[in-house]
This record gives C-alpha cells, structure tokens and sequence, in this order.
C-alpha cells in the first residue's frame, strides 16, 4: 500500500497544527459557529445526537495492521472502545470529546492517517473496490490512480467551497463493487485500443432525495490526462451547480437541468484549455504511485490445497463459511476473506476495540499485514493461503467475525439512522436487528442467496436504500418512524449495466412489521422463484404485484397509497452522509 | 485615502484604494475601484464624452461577485490595475474559481483582491488560486489573519502560484535535502 514520503508526512502534520489552531480559536470565542463549522466538517467533525462525530479517512478501503492498531487505541482513549465503519470505507466514532479532536488527528498523523475531507461541501475520500490488486475479475489495478486522485485532491485550492459535496469512486475489475454508477464521479480503469491504460469517466450519478444513476461523459480518457479532466468537471460544477437550494446543488442536478450533451460540451471547452498543461500526469509520477501496489511476495502454491479441501469436506460449518465469505484471488492458492461486521446484535459496521486489535494480529499472520474496508461495511484479509482458512475461519469465529453471511439477507448494509444521527426520521439499527433475528435459520439464508438489504434513516441515504435488492427508508409519518420499503434496486454493473433504482412498494410501515413485511417478501420469492433464481431476478420477471399483495391487504383503498407519508427531510446542511 | 488596513503580497499596508459600493457615489479624486456594472457602462461610452471614469487621472479598479463571468475582461485586461472580486459568504467558492481564470486564461497581473466576507481560514486556499490582496472582514484580527499564509509549506496540486504540481518537483525536492 502506499506510504507517505516526508513531503505527504509533512502535509498531514500541518494539518493538524493547522486544526489545533482553529479549534483553540473556536472554543476561545474568536471564531463563530457558523465560522468553524465548514472548518471542522471539512476534518470529518459533526456536531451530532451525544456527541461530535469523527470520521477518519480510510484511504479507498485500505490499512495497514500498524494503522488499524492505532484505530484501536483511538476507540479506547477517546472513544467508548468501537467504531462504525460506514458505507464509503471509512470508520467514525462516534463520542470523541470536540477539546480531544486535535489530539486524535496527531496521533492518527503518526500512522499516515487524517480526517482530510471526509465531510463539507469538497471532494471526499475515493472509494474503490475493496479486492482492487487481488481480484480475479481484475482487468486494471485501480489503486494507484485512486491515490493519485487523493493526492490531486487534498485541498485543493478551487475546489474546497464546491455547491455540495463531491464523491468519486473508481473500480478495475468486471464486476463494479465500488458503486460507480452513483457517485458525482465514476472511474472505470479499461485498455484502449491501443492497450494502454484509459479511464471511462462518468458523472452525475449520485443517491440521496434524488437517485441518478450515473453517464458516460468519458468514453476512454487517456490516463495522462485524468488531473486535467478532472479539474475541467470540477470547474464547470464549482461555477455552475446550483447554490441557491442545497436539495438541488449535487452535480447530478446541473448535468440533469443542462442536459449531458451540454454539460459535455462545457467540460470539452474548459478541458482545450487545461489540456497537456503542467497537470498532466507524467508516465514517472504513475510509476512512482504503482511501485507502492505491487504484489506482496507470493509463494508459488497449487491451486488446489489438500488440507483445504479436507476441511471442506469434514465441516459443514467451514465449507458454508468458505461459500459466502472467501473470494476468488488472481494468485493461484491464495484467496481473500471477508470477516463479516453483521453478527445478529451487533450495528453493522461496528467494531470493538479488541476485534480491531485481534484484526491487525490475524493480518499480521495470515495476509502480509493489510486489511481492506469494504462498502459493505465488512472488513477484509485480501492474501490468505487456501492452506491457512481453516486456521483464519476457527480464529474468526472466536471473535465474532466468521459469520457465513456475505452477500446474504442478514448481510445488511445501514446507516447508523436516529440512534445517533441527528438528521434521522427513523432508526435503522433497531430495524436490521429485527430482520437478523427473524432469519436466523441458516439453511433458509443459504436457500435463498444473495440478497442485498439496505436501511437508511431518512432521505440522505448514507445506507444506499435506493440500490438494495430491498431498500428500507425511515420516513416520518405524524411524527411517527415509518418505514418505506423498495425492491429491485442494484448496486451491480456486473459488465453488463444492470444497475437499477428500487421501486417504492406502497405505504410505509410501522417499525414493529418490518420483520413480517420483509418475511412475507421473501417468502413471495421463494414461492414463485424459478430454479436457482435469484430475488432480484424474480423481482424483475414478475413485477411488483405479487410482493405488493403479500403485504398490502388487498381491500387497502387507494387513499391509503396517497396518503403514504411523503419522505420528508430536514432542512438543515449538515447531511450525515457516510 | 481611507487608514483601512489590508494584506497585500504578504505584508499589512495602508489601502490606498476607495471601494465603491454598487450604486454608490464616485468620488472625484483617488484611486477607486467601481462595481462590474458601472466599469461596464463607462467603457461603452466614447472616451471623448464627458466619461467620469474614462477621464480620470486616478487608476480605476473593478470588483465583481465571483458568480459574475469574467470572461468580460478578456480584451482589456492589460489595462486593468486592479480586480477585487467579492466572497457574499466565505463559503461561496465561485470567486476561487473566477480568480483562477483571471490569472490563467487571461493572465491578469494586476492586484487581484478578495473583498467581502474574507477570514483567515480560508486565505492560504485564496493564495493559492491567485490573490494577492485580501481586505479581511473588518471585525476579525487582520495581524493574526496574516498567519494563515503559512499554513502549509507543500501542496500537491498545480494553481496560480505554483503553477508546477508537486508531482513534477517531488524528485527534485528530495534531491535537494
Ligand atoms: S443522514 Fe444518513 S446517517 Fe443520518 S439518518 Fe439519514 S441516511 Fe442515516
């Protein structure tokens, strides 16, 4: 992974004096709310529900066991011993005291780790694919382009005040686990025909009140020409995007309201000018960037590993395990593991500071010291022997981590909604617990396979309720938690551009149905599923009837649908978003 | 001559520079800088009728909104001592933008001032894009303002002032120490 040389130390450690400063000033009185809080939030810093909030920057999903010790020791100091890593691969705490921050961010410093814009109307952290280097679907490491776009971006002069905040993402391999589709920037690393390295730009994508999947501004950008490009976006955005309504200042709003072929037309006459100028990446800064990914020193193994496939056989429990929870690696023998974050009880994401110390020891033993974040909120050992996942299963399941349920129902990606969030509607955490426990029948979770289920608290859609195979959507109706539910949503590009909003199913529903409704779904599914069917895939054969009617009693009048609680947000700029 | 201090190139000095405010009186002598509208309208009348602006001895400088398009400049830039382009919020970043393409596209070389809601955190970003003058609200320390300057010694990204992105030096700094 990449390590900082005295230069990127240097920045990050003035940063922090550059924090301590305006935090002292803050709590002197010498600078006012209003005056501090793009500062603060622009240092991943909330003013939430108990506490502030802090989120640190997790670099495209990826730490060293050295750096996910001192995130340990942070929960611990700082913090009631957990964090929450959130849906863009980044972990929050969530009772850091505001006088402490500075303190923190020096200690993060000392492991290459900041809260750099990880909040506040600026381009956040990129996210990437959380197997980017290691997949076997992999056409083009992502990776250092992902930092190279970090580095572009960390302050940025111009675009430190944009309309609203800007979050990119970028993804290498045939299946798009990164989100690309909607975010305000996608990347997608691809050969030109000449076979060199380019990159499929597309914009305007973007969830939240208003769900755009994102367009093809780019077809195939040269790779020496990504800064310029970028800046070209960034320029026309920072200029144009709406500022008069927070509700309609995402990019995805300007490209709508000018139309692609305008908005492409804008950036192409503000990239002829920025085109081949000095940002114009050099061939030597890429290799530089690259030589921090290459591959750990791999053993030369078979594919197939005795031992492995005994265990295989003998465990029921392991083999279920290795099903969900390992992925195909590009490296003969090798695979990479996710230790999932969604045990029945415990908020999805969440992780105590003892798992987080007990992470880093099983890096440091089986994987060649990395862990990855997924944006599925799980975490990740990219370079495991086949011969060592028997010895990694029986260490996780001591932890609490070797739940078998990646990809399945249980599997449920949340935003940490009204328990901690101060713009929620409704409670989210309360929700997937519900759900956990009523599927608690592993061979039914196994039976009905992937399954993506995601809760967001209100309209900000921290959990990406929009793409989930079913979207869950806290709403307040009377004053009321209620519950909007979705399905058909997809987050997937699978090659084959299947990505899709979900559809609203009717009225919401109260928070102590939500159990039954998603029950009564699912067994609609299983009644009507063709062999070896998917959910999402029966969703899309047969309409949104047959599940409506399981849940809705048939002499629901049309009034009832009308009088569905409208989404309502809050008015208020300070959006949680993971 | 008002004794209104402002930073410019580094240093607190005297503003020797009268703004006037939109729709407000031009005084008859000094140094003024007048709002985008009225420096537009002047420079459409013949500069042998009686043109207030035109006809002065004093230099006359223009400040705008960083929302207005700059692109107005583009032929009489040169002529131009000084731009000042006003921040309504601090938060509003068009005027990065806009100074960025001053300095840039149409290499403007005169003063380029931020006026209007202007605090110290955000003076190293405003740097960097191109002002070199910043009239710092006048309720806050304009001394302690002068320290942001130096937040930060390296930056990675090419702008107006260092127009070179750190990627194209990294080699050479390293080679240095
Ligand atoms: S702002 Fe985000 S985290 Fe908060 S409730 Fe809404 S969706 Fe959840």
């Amino acid at each position: 992974m990449y390590k900082y040389d005295a230069i990127d130390q240097k920045i990050v450690d003035e940063r922090v004096a550059q924090f301590r400063g305006q935090t002292e000033r803050f709590l002197a009185g010498q600078l006012s709310e209003e005056e501090f809080r793009p500062l603060r939030l622009q240092n991943g810093l909330y003013v939430q529900k108990h506490a502030p909030m802090l989120r640190v920057a997790i670099p495209y999903g990826q730490l060293s066991s050295k750096q996910v010790r001192m995130l340990a020791h942070i929960a611990r100091k700082y913090d009631r011993g957990y964090g929450h890593f959130t849906t863009r691969q980044n972990i929050q705490y969530n009772w850091p005291e505001l006088k402490n921050v500075p303190d923190i961010l020096a200690d993060l410093a000392t492991v290459e780790m900041h809260a750099i814009q990880t909040s506040g109307n600026c381009i956040r952290n990129t996210t990437s694919d959380q197997f980017a280097g290691v997949a076997h679907d992999e056409l083009i490491d992502p990776r250092p382009y992902a930092e190279l776009i970090r580095q572009w971006s960390t302050f940025h002069p111009e675009f430190a005040y944009l309309p609203r905040k800007f979050k990119i993402a970028i993804n290498g391999a045939t299946e798009d686990r990164a989100g690309t589709l909607f975010h305000d920037i996608g990347i997608h690393t691809v050969k030109d025909d000449s076979g060199e390295v380019a990159f499929r730009i597309l914009v305007g994508g973007g969830l939240g009140r208003t769900p755009i999947l994102g367009h093809v501004i780019h077809e195939s950008l040269p790779k020496q020409h990504l800064f310029t490009y970028l800046d070209a976006i960034l320029r026309v955005y920072n200029r144009f995007g709406r500022r008069d309504n927070m509700y309609k200042a995402r990019i995805k709003i300007l490209v709508k309201e000018l139309g692609l072929e305008k908005f492409r037309a804008e950036v192409e006459a503000e990239w002829a000018h920025l085109k081949d100028g000095p940002s114009t990446l050099t061939q030597a800064e890429i290799d530089r960037v690259a030589e921090h990914f290459v591959d750990p020193a791999y053993e030369s193994l078979p594919a197939v590993d005795a031992d492995f496939e005994h265990h295989l056989l003998e465990s029921k429990a392991f083999a279920r395990w290795v099903e969900r929870n390992v992925f195909g690696h590009k490296k003969s023998g090798y695979a990479a593991v996710t230790l999932s974050l969604k045990k029945t009880g415990v908020a999805p994401g969440d992780a105590t500071d003892t798992q987080l110390d007990a992470v880093a020891d099983l890096a440091d033993t089986f994987s060649f010291g990395e862990i990855r974040v997924s944006h599925e909120q799980n975490l990740i050992l990219a370079d495991v022997k086949k011969h060592d996942l028997f010895a990694v299963w029986q260490r996780a399941k001591n932890l609490g981590f070797a739940t078998p349920n990646i990809g399945l129902l249980t599997d449920i990606i949340s935003c940490p909604g009204g328990d901690f969030c101060s713009l929620a509607n409704a409670k989210s955490i309360p929700i997937a617990e519900a759900i956990q426990r009523r599927f608690d029948d592993l061979d039914y979770l196994f039976d009905i396979g992937d399954l993506a289920i995601n809760i967001s608290g209100c309209m900000n859609a921290c959990g990406h309720h929009h793409v989930g195979h079913i979207g869950i959507l806290g709403v307040d109706k009377h004053g009321a938690e209620f519950y909007q539910v979705t399905i058909g949503g997809n987050q997937g590009f699978n090659g084959k551009n299947d990505a899709a909003l979900g559809k609203v199913i009717g009225p919401s529903f109260a928070q102590d149905e939500m159990a039954d409704v998603v029950e009564k779904l699912i067994k609609t599914y299983v009644s009507l599923r063709h062999q070896d069917e998917l959910f999402l895939d029966t969703a899309k054969r047969v309409g949104l009837d047959p599940f409506k009617a399981s849940v809705y009693d048939r002499n629901v009048d049309k009034d009832a649908a009308k009088n569905a609680a409208k989404p309502s947000g809050h008015a208020e700029a300070e959006v949680a978003n993971v | 001559m008002s004794n209104f201090k402002i930073i410019r190139d580094g240093e607190l000095v005297d503003d020797d520079w009268t703004l006037v405010p939109t729709d407000g009186d031009v005084p008859a002598t000094g140094k003024i800088i007048v709002p985008l509208k009225l420096w537009l309208s002047a420079r459409l009348l013949p500069s042998d009728s009686l043109n207030a602006l035109t006809a002065r001895q004093a230099p006359v400088g223009v400040w705008l909104d960083g929302s207005d398009d700059v692109s107005v400049f583009a032929d009489s830039i040169a002529t131009i001592p000084l731009i000042a382009i006003n921040f309504p919020k601090f938060t509003d970043g068009r005027g990065y933008s806009a100074a960025t393409l001053l300095r840039s596209r149409y290499s403007f070389k005169g003063e380029l001032r931020a006026i209007g809601d202007v605090l110290r955190d955000q003076l190293f970003y405003l740097q960097r894009v191109g002002f070199n003058a910043f009239a710092v609200r006048a309720d806050k320390d304009i001394a302690d303002a002068l320290n942001a300057l130096k937040d930060f010694s390296e930056t990675y990204q090419a702008s107006t002032i260092d127009p070179i992105p750190l990627f194209r030096r990294r080699t050479a700094l390293f080679a240095e120490v």
